[in-house]
């Protein structure tokens, strides 16, 4: 009964909304540079000024929305937000449930930070963010797996000891070493993972993902993207 | 006026007041009002459950007693987390199916697709183009509703076992006044048996209070996860960069728990001392004594 008085009023209330076409932009608002909520609390980084120039493009109206990392792919499949923007790799078992426009970062580095550099990687505590393409790779590397909900979690798992390393994208980890005074230093080679990054959306969602598509590859083209990425990744960060 | 156009350039105590009165922070801040407002419309709602569940499972028409039996049984067994994770999920697209039904009857894709959840686009709720605090609101209102279910369940079993202590004679000499039973239940049932609830409501209402960082598993944006994200070791990418502060956060919440549990701990003896006064129970008892 409750439930149906409810749906109800909600019906009455949203009676009469025109029906424009906004897309909700799905983001993890954790993940400096590519995504983070800045000191006005509001969504910034690489990926909102991408995806802000990307829906200028398409003329859509666009709304930033945060989300827990572990549920943003059912979040986006219950039809919650339109578009994950989020740092998400590319990869066959994501491809498997989603769909994603071509990348618009290249395939990028992924790197061990620990406290020093004889860190044992290969067979001490690595720490990675759950669902990530490097704690799927730090658990078939013969290290143990230490996994955290947020990236923010995984660097201090290693400040505090709990984990001999963590293991994420050179490029989230990049400030955090070259600000830490000496502290934190990278350790063993650099792995590359994934396809690049892309922006995934619903199965059924063809038609906006083909606009996102054709915005990410106009923006190749002219080279605005390889100048976007330089100015949140620094001058030498990998471009097309 | 305070000036903070310039963060990386400040210092001491102006950074720091800069520092805390952030958007960023104001939100936290606001998320604290979050939390209190949840609690004030959560607590009466659930109480409201629990009453009906309370009457219902007290019933003489037995599809009603066992509704009401049932409502406390089910609710009681599933482990809160699960009814966290599921239910506003279930009750999220349940309601988005019935709007589905009435609003694109011809709409013939299928809605269930693998994974995914797919209504018309005039079915969404709240609908794509509402701004982002409709969308907060509607969650808010989710967690109320779930909230006040589970919490009812508790509460319905808590009334039933205070109605059921009520000692009978009471009922009996209502009755021989020739009350009719409405009014006994009115009269002298309800007003009596707040007293043996109490103790169990005020528990309940303790674990509410512990209970709402919960919310943040419903996608509202509580206290718990601003203090985790401003707590967060922040890099020169955010105007205030600093270390990993979470722990002078989290021990800011501790006090905030604390004092609202303690409080509600004054609030609830004093509550008790009131209802215990006149009532032939030994707490009334000794106040009498007392008093002479």
């Amino acid at each position: 009964m409750k439930r149906l008085i409810l749906g109800t009023a909600i019906l009455a209330l949203s009676a009469g909304v025109s029906l424009a076409q906004t897309v909700r932009m799905g983001t993890e608002g954790a993940y400096p540079p590519y995504n983070f909520i800045n000191d006005k609390g509001e969504v910034d980084g690489f990926e909102r000024e991408l995806g802000d120039k990307l829906c200028e493009m398409a003329g859509l109206t666009c709304e930033w929305v945060t989300t827990a990392w572990d549920s943003i792919i059912p979040n986006l499949q219950s039809g919650n937000y339109d578009t994950i923007i989020a740092g998400m790799s590319i990869t066959e078992e994501r491809e498997q449930v989603v769909d994603f426009t071509q990348n618009y970062f290249p395939p990028a580095a992924s790197a061990y930070m620990a406290l020093k550099a004889d860190a044992d990687i290969k067979g001490g505590v690595v720490a990675a963010q759950t669902g990530t393409i490097q704690a799927g790779y730090v658990a078939e590397s013969g290290a143990t797996l230490l996994e955290f909900a947020t990236p923010d979690e995984t660097v201090a798992a290693v400040r505090n000891g709990e984990a001999d390393a963590v293991f994420a994208d050179k490029d989230f980890l990049a400030p955090v070493v070259a600000e830490s005074g000496g502290q934190f230093v990278w350790a063993g080679e650099d792995v590359q993972l994934g396809g690049g990054v892309g922006m995934a959306l619903r199965e059924s969602d063809d038609e906006l993902r083909a606009k996102f598509d054709a915005g990410i590859a106009a923006m190749k083209a002219d080279g605005s993207l390889n100048e976007l990425i330089r100015k949140w990744f620094g001058a030498d960060a990998a471009t097309f | 006026m305070l000036d903070c156009a310039d963060p990386k350039a400040l210092e001491g105590l102006h950074w720091t007041l800069c520092y805390l009165t952030t958007g960023k922070h104001l939100d936290f801040y606001w998320s604290f009002g979050t939390v209190l407002v949840l609690l004030a419309v959560t607590a009466p709602v659930a109480l409201a459950f629990g009453f009906a569940g309370a009457m219902a499972a007290r019933s003489p028409v037995l599809p009603v007693r066992m509704l009401g039996k049932g409502y406390t049984a089910m609710v009681r067994g599933v482990p809160d987390i699960v009814f966290f994770l599921f239910f506003v999920i279930a009750l999220d697209q349940g309601i988005e199916w019935l709007v589905h039904q009435v609003r694109c009857p011809d709409w013939t894709d299928p809605i269930r697709n693998g994974l995914e959840f797919r209504v018309c686009p005039q079915a969404k709720v709240p609908p794509g183009t509402a701004p982002q605090a409709v969308h907060q609101i509607y969650g808010f209102v989710l967690a109320v509703v779930t909230f006040a279910i589970v919490f009812g369940a508790f509460a319905a079993n808590v009334l039933y076992g205070a109605m059921q202590a009520v000692p009978r004679a009471q009922l009996e000499t209502a009755e021989a006044y020739g009350m009719t039973a409405p009014q006994v239940f009115r009269r002298v049932l309800v007003p009596q048996m707040w007293l043996y609830a109490l103790p169990g409501l005020g528990n309940l209402w303790l674990i509410l209070i512990k209970a709402t960082p919960l919310l943040f598993l419903l996608g509202v944006q509580d206290i718990v996860y601003w203090a985790r994200e401003l707590g967060g070791a922040k890099t020169q990418a955010y105007d205030y960069p600093h270390p990993d502060w979470r722990l002078w956060y989290f021990l800011g919440l501790m006090v905030f728990y604390l004092a609202m549990t303690r409080g509600s701990e004054v609030l609830i003896a004093r509550l008790s001392a009131r209802l215990n006064r006149g009532q032939a129970t030994m707490a009334g008892e000794a106040m009498r004594k007392a008093a002479a």
